[in-house]
């Protein structure tokens, strides 16, 4: 899709921008020990610090990632704010005021506070590091998907543009600036997204989405055909020239397109078997030459439109519905059928091409799960698809608690009772946001935005169909969303780096000023790495990245986490050897996983040796397992014989 | 350097209490979200299920996040009492 700038779209973003640093600098000043740096003093108000945990958390996979993937996968992207909800459970009833009483600055602090272990002080500054840049890849990502549409800039610009704005934020003003800027963007992105479902619910659905008479609806148009015994497609209308047919193996089913041309103008159709038609396609051309071309043109000419509309409503093919509410709006998607955009990659001899063909979808199957995770035996669900469902969702329900740029907000209240309200001020307006991603992936699946090359996009998308103001409002927002959280992981990063691992592991006994020098040092070289990650993984559906970030910090973190807490033979050698094997089992589970081989290695045809692609169900048991052997193993002389 | 915490507080002598309640709480919102879990992955046709303008997997997904901001708001009238009844005021900083 092509997008253009608007004026007041870069004004607003521009405003964003200024008053992120405007709080950085005012903060900045009154920033100078480590305790400030790092944890803000421990003097936030647990009001504050719950929208900013709220900030925290509201990441790039929440706003972008899941309303894209409800967009395009209905229930199942849901499953992700279920799930990421549900893990609060975990940090307010087990961890909260415990980690706040046990630390200072960084998670490291809370493990180590019983042992002093030169061990845990190193594996857990690594964890936390690679925890956070595996968080900090989807937010990198999202950032360059935001800045196209709003400034009009090339992806590799915004993510660039973010790794200087948020090394600027953290190297100026650390832990206390980073809150304040999490809980202004906290707090504005739940009361413009409920903006935007309200907007959403006024408009109402229509078999025909025009963005409010802004972009006209495109007709989708078919054709006569036939196929005869040996696969070859005929069309009955003679203006249509036809260029070649191309066949494609879908996962065992066959599916016939076809290229034709008319008054110079190249296109392909899907040949549907059932009706004997053919049916549009969108698709894209990537030749070896590097050049790509979009349904037959260059990017620039638009030819490549928003998708996502309801072909009935309530049973008739032609409809519109009034204002909806929070029910019927649910309901009408439920009684009709939804136009999905199912993908198909073919080979040829000048490339590949990526088709795109409708799928109409009963509502009824939007609504369940089963379009993105196989799930159901009778539509070919295997156990292994059913045991990485349930890997995904211990995963999200785990991982909260343990991951690092959340584990340091407890640090920034004053007591372990301010931790916990300040959880609960969080789970309050984090589950209000969750539900509201529904409405708005649901939205953008019906209301023709859905850009089938990004579908990061489709909410902010969705706000540009009511205008460019809450278009510019909802982007700029998207963006600081993405400044703030990686924010938040920078400050967790350099803490592993200067307070765990240089201050403490390696015994340097640094000065107050000194750590803070090598914590903004830290933050500067993080923030670099998060940008070049951030280019290499562009594309990719950021939530689907974060659902690594959260099975690694399940596996690696929270199993110390809470042995440390309810465990008394929970040894230092144990603690060490369960961060270790839980972060390297769901390391390497992770990179031999079949989306890692097509979507990061882009091995396509070739089969992975790791079954399953969410490795938590795998790794989580085997670190709490490897702890208790090796704790077992490692009691004192004394103890062992009681 | 020593790494204790932040700042300094007294003994919180309802800790414990907090403690046990979180548990329980904890392992009630399991069993609940388990439950989701199984339903998906060994019923799913279940989840298609009309209840009134929604279905099972709608009802039952809003349920979840309701279900935990209920919790946790009683979790945390519990734990004032309890904070308000056994610690002496200034023992736990508010």
């Amino acid at each position: 899709m092509n997008y253009t700038a608007s004026p007041l779209a870069i004004i607003l973003f521009l405003s964003f921008v200024a008053t992120v640093l405007g709080i950085s600098y005012h903060f900045a000043r009154k920033t100078k020990s480590a305790s400030g740096y790092f944890a803000a003093g421990g003097n936030i108000h647990w009001s504050v610090n719950g929208i900013a945990f709220a900030g925290d958390y509201l990441s790039a996979a929440s706003f972008l990632g899941i309303c894209g993937m409800i967009a395009v996968s209905g229930y199942d992207g849901f499953l992700y704010s279920i799930g990421y909800l549900a893990g609060w459970v975990v940090a307010l009833f087990i961890v909260a005021e415990p980690m706040k009483r046990l630390g200072k600055y960084t998670f490291t602090d809370a493990l180590d506070s019983k042992y002093n272990s030169k061990g845990i002080q190193l594996v857990s500054a690594i964890s936390t590091i690679l925890v956070s840049l595996f968080y900090l890849i989807p937010q990198m990502v999202g950032a360059g998907s935001l800045v196209t549409p709003l400034l009009g800039l090339p992806h590799w610009a915004g993510v660039v543009m973010v790794g200087i704005i948020v090394i600027i934020i953290v190297a100026t003003a650390g832990m206390t600036s980073t809150t304040y800027v999490q809980f202004f963007k906290g707090g504005m992105l739940v009361v413009f997204s409920l903006t935007l479902v309200f907007l959403l619910f006024s408009r109402g659905i229509s078999t025909a989405p025009d963005q409010g008479g802004d972009v006209p609806y495109h007709n989708f148009i078919t054709l006569e055909a036939s196929l005869d015994k040996t696969g070859k497609i005929y069309i009955k209308d003679p203006s249509y020239k036809i260029l070649s047919q191309i066949d494609a193996d879908a996962k065992g089913k066959k599916l016939h397109f076809i290229r034709l041309e008319k008054a110079g103008l190249p296109s392909i159709w899907k040949f549907n078997e059932t009706k004997s038609l053919l049916e549009e396609t969108l698709y894209i051309e990537n030749k070896k030459n590097g050049e790509a071309l979009y349904n037959g043109a260059k990017k620039e000419e638009g030819k490549f439109f928003q998708v996502g509309h309801m072909s009935e409503i309530d049973g008739k093919a032609n409809n519109k519905t009034n204002t909806l509410n929070t029910m019927s709006f649910i309901e009408k998607i439920k009684n009709g059928t939804v136009v999905r955009w199912n993908k198909q990659v073919v080979a040829t001899d000048d490339g590949k091409i990526s088709i795109f063909y409708q799928n109409p979808t009963p509502g009824k199957d939007i609504l369940k799960p089963g379009l993105k995770f196989k799930v159901d035996s009778k539509k070919g669900a295997t156990t292994t698809d059913k045991i990485d469902f349930i890997s995904l969702m211990l995963a999200l329900f785990l991982g909260t608690a343990a991951l690092p740029h959340i584990l340091i907000r407890y640090y920034t209240v004053p007591s372990p009772a301010c931790a916990r309200k300040s959880t609960i001020v969080a789970i309050a307006a984090i589950g209000l946001f969750y539900v509201l991603t529904l409405y708005m992936g649901l939205g953008s699946m019906v209301s023709g935005v859905i850009d089938l090359t990004n579908d990061n996009m489709s909410a902010p998308l969705l706000a540009k169909s009511f205008g460019v103001t809450i278009f510019a409002i909802i982007s700029a927002l998207a963006f600081a969303t993405v400044l703030g959280t990686v924010s938040g992981l920078i400050v967790a990063a350099s803490g592993a780096v200067a307070h765990d691992f240089m201050d403490r592991f390696l015994g340097r006994n640094m000065s107050d000023h000194a750590k803070v020098k090598a914590g903004k040092i830290a933050a500067v070289v993080v923030g670099a790495i998060a940008v070049v990650l951030g280019i290499l993984f562009k594309g990719m559906n950021v939530s689907y990245l974060v659902g690594w970030a959260f099975s690694i910090a399940a596996s690696a973190n929270l199993p110390a986490i809470i042995m440390i807490l309810f465990w008394k033979k929970t040894t230092a050698k144990g603690v060490m050897s369960s961060i270790t094997v839980g972060l390297v089992s769901a390391l390497g589970l992770i990179l031999l996983s079949q989306e890692t081989y097509n979507n990061v290695y882009g091995l396509v045809n070739v089969t992975a040796p790791v079954p399953i692609n969410n490795p938590a169900i795998i790794s989580v048991p085997l670190s709490f397992l490897t702890l208790v052997v090796v704790s077992y193993m490692t009691q004192k002389k004394k103890e062992r014989s009681k | 350097m020593a790494h204790g915490p932040a700042t300094e507080w007294k003994k919180d002598k309802s800790s414990s209490l907090k403690e046990l309640l979180g548990k329980w709480m904890f392992l009630l919102y399991t069993l609940v979200y388990a439950g989701f879990i199984f339903i998906n992955v060994f019923s799913p046709e279940f989840m298609g299920i009309d209840v009134g303008s929604l279905n099972v997997a709608i009802v039952y997904g809003f349920g979840l996040i309701v279900f935990a901001i209920f919790l946790a708001f009683a979790y945390n009238h519990v734990g004032t009492h309890a904070e308000e009844l056994l610690c002496d005021e200034e023992e736990v900083k508010k």
